[in-house]
């Protein structure tokens, strides 16, 4: 579904991404893994176009997304919850969840797809007239999720939904990231919390200053001694 | 009593000019962070369009005033298109001197068509004061006042509910969460320079239905004291433009009728000074808090 090949970033003369390529099929969870720094962020954000692309293609569904403008992605299906959330902290719960179904055609339905965010976030529907900048970052977290669910999306990308949320706010969100999985989204994550990633995913890759250093099934990189001793912290 | 009413009411009847001029500045300010020097230039490209409309053209006076709205409209389109749009990723820096350098290309090229000698604005509008509980209050007052009220609410109604008012909206927060949205962040900012500028083209009629001299340079005092305006309200903040614009407006025309006519800018200079001194983010400006 979603096809990056030989994908090359720089940001000034600093290679970011030094030719990385992974792929995602239909209806997996897929992580990707990585101390700070690895390039994780900078795929998905290339991905998404809000870093430019040196050299490399990214495809998703057979269409080459190169040439697409960044915000026609998600009108092919691509919806992306960026890394510190970005919720438009002026506005309220629900103006921000209409603001993430912007690109939808089918008005009749938002009605509908907000009450199924509710029933992910029964939090998010107390606080649906509330500005999202007077939210708990717990809750400005999930509020990212809704966002990016309401564009109806065949592929979500999430960047560190875990960061700085207690733990058991953590393991919420990723029963939620299973949830989301299990109605028909595919998924793209990205996570330092590597245990938890491996834990709900089905494949996995590591990233390491910019290259894809290992791959495989969750299974495979939980066993793998490697990984277990640099990102989860077991030998 | 009745001189403090009367200047009340020429303090409303010109702050409601500022203040629409200000909105102007307030919403290119809140969506690129640009203060836009041009646009005070954009209320004489509005006054000359109605002295050729009128002088040349031949129009009726409402036809040429619809039409100057327009063309100020489009100069806003294109000055955004030309000279800021490429300097997007640029330093700031960069499109706030290009804004200088647009403001003296359209002053200069008006001295080349128009000459620098002033033309009269050619709307003559004598109308019977109105009596209101005993006060006379001037028609144009009355009209600029409403004008100015209608349009200011129609902007807020505009901004809150529309969806083109909440994308631009969600810009003014975040472009890159606004592109992942879905939104087509260059067409939003394009109008909002366009309102910006078609505000400012109303604001030009009613500056100079009070004031009906034309000149290259017209639009650059009435600009400054917009922007103050804007600056004394909270720059990026709607409401802010208004308040500032009315508060502005009044304190000039009490300066003139009870200090001295010609310290009249330096009390509306000193009154931003301390307002700024005491609020940096102006009278309604929200300190930015950024949770992490």
């Amino acid at each position: 579904m979603l096809k990056v090949v030989d994908l090359e970033v720089y940001y000034g003369a600093i290679k970011a991404l030094k030719g990385i390529s992974f792929h995602v099929n239909k209806g997996e969870i897929v992580t990707l893994i990585g101390a700070n720094g690895a390039g994780k962020t900078t795929t998905l954000n290339s991905i998404s176009a809000l870093v430019p692309i040196k050299s490399g293609s990214v495809s998703f569904m057979d269409i080459d997304l190169k040439t697409l403008p960044a915000y026609q992605r998600i009108y092919k299906g691509i919806a992306h919850v960026p890394e510190g959330r970005r919720v438009f902290s002026r506005m309220s719960v629900k103006e921000n969840l209409e603001m993430g179904a912007y690109s939808r055609r089918d008005k009749g339905s938002l009605n509908r797809d907000a009450q199924r965010v509710y029933e992910h976030f029964p939090r998010l529907k107390e606080r649906r007239n509330q500005l999202a900048g007077t939210l708990s970052g717990g809750e400005q977290q999930m509020l990212a999720i809704g966002r990016a669910l309401m564009s109806n999306p065949t592929l979500i990308m999430m960047d560190e939904p875990s960061m700085g949320l207690a733990p058991i706010l953590v393991s919420e969100i990723f029963q939620i990231i299973q949830d989301i999985n299990k109605q028909g989204t595919t998924v793209l994550l990205v996570e330092q919390n590597a245990a938890m990633a491996l834990s709900v995913a089905d494949r996995g890759y590591v990233l390491e200053t910019g290259n894809v250093v290992i791959e495989g099934t969750a299974k495979e990189l939980s066993n793998n001694p490697e990984i277990k001793r640099a990102y989860l912290g077991t030998a | 009593m009745s001189l403090f009413i009367n200047q009340l009411i020429n303090g409303v009847h010109v702050g409601s000019i500022y203040a629409l001029i200000a909105l102007g500045y307030t919403m290119v300010y809140g969506i690129i962070r640009l203060i836009n020097f041009a646009h005070g230039d954009i209320l004489m490209v509005g006054a000359y369009t109605v002295v050729v409309a009128i002088g040349t053209l031949g129009l009726s006076p409402l036809a040429a005033i619809l039409i100057s709205i327009v063309i100020c409209t489009l100069f806003g389109i294109l000055i955004e298109k030309i000279a800021y749009k490429p300097l997007r990723n640029s330093p700031k820096i960069s499109s706030l001197i290009t804004a200088i350098g647009v403001s003296m290309l359209l002053q200069n090229i008006a001295l080349l068509v128009f000459t620098p000698t002033p033309k009269p604005y050619p709307v003559p509008l004598s109308v019977e004061p109105l009596n209101i509980g005993g006060i006379q209050v001037s028609f144009m007052t009355v009209l600029t006042f409403g004008v100015s009220i209608a349009i200011m609410l129609a902007l807020q109604a505009f901004v809150t509910a529309s969806k083109a008012g909440k994308s631009m909206r969600a810009v003014s927060e975040d472009v890159k969460a606004a592109l992942l949205m879905g939104i087509n962040t260059d067409n939003t900012i394009t109008l909002t320079f366009a309102i910006g500028c078609a505000l400012a083209g109303v604001g030009s009629a009613l500056f100079c239905l009070a004031y009906p001299s034309v000149s290259p340079t017209m639009g650059s005092l009435p600009g400054v004291k917009a922007f103050i305006a804007a600056v004394l309200g909270g720059i990026g903040v709607i409401p802010g433009a208004m308040l500032g614009g009315f508060l502005l407006g009044i304190a000039e025309s009490f300066t003139k009728a009870y200090i001295s006519s010609q310290l009249s800018d330096a009390v509306v200079y000193g009154i931003l000074i301390v307002v700024l001194l005491f609020k940096p983010s102006g009278l309604l400006g929200k300190s930015v808090r950024e949770k992490v």
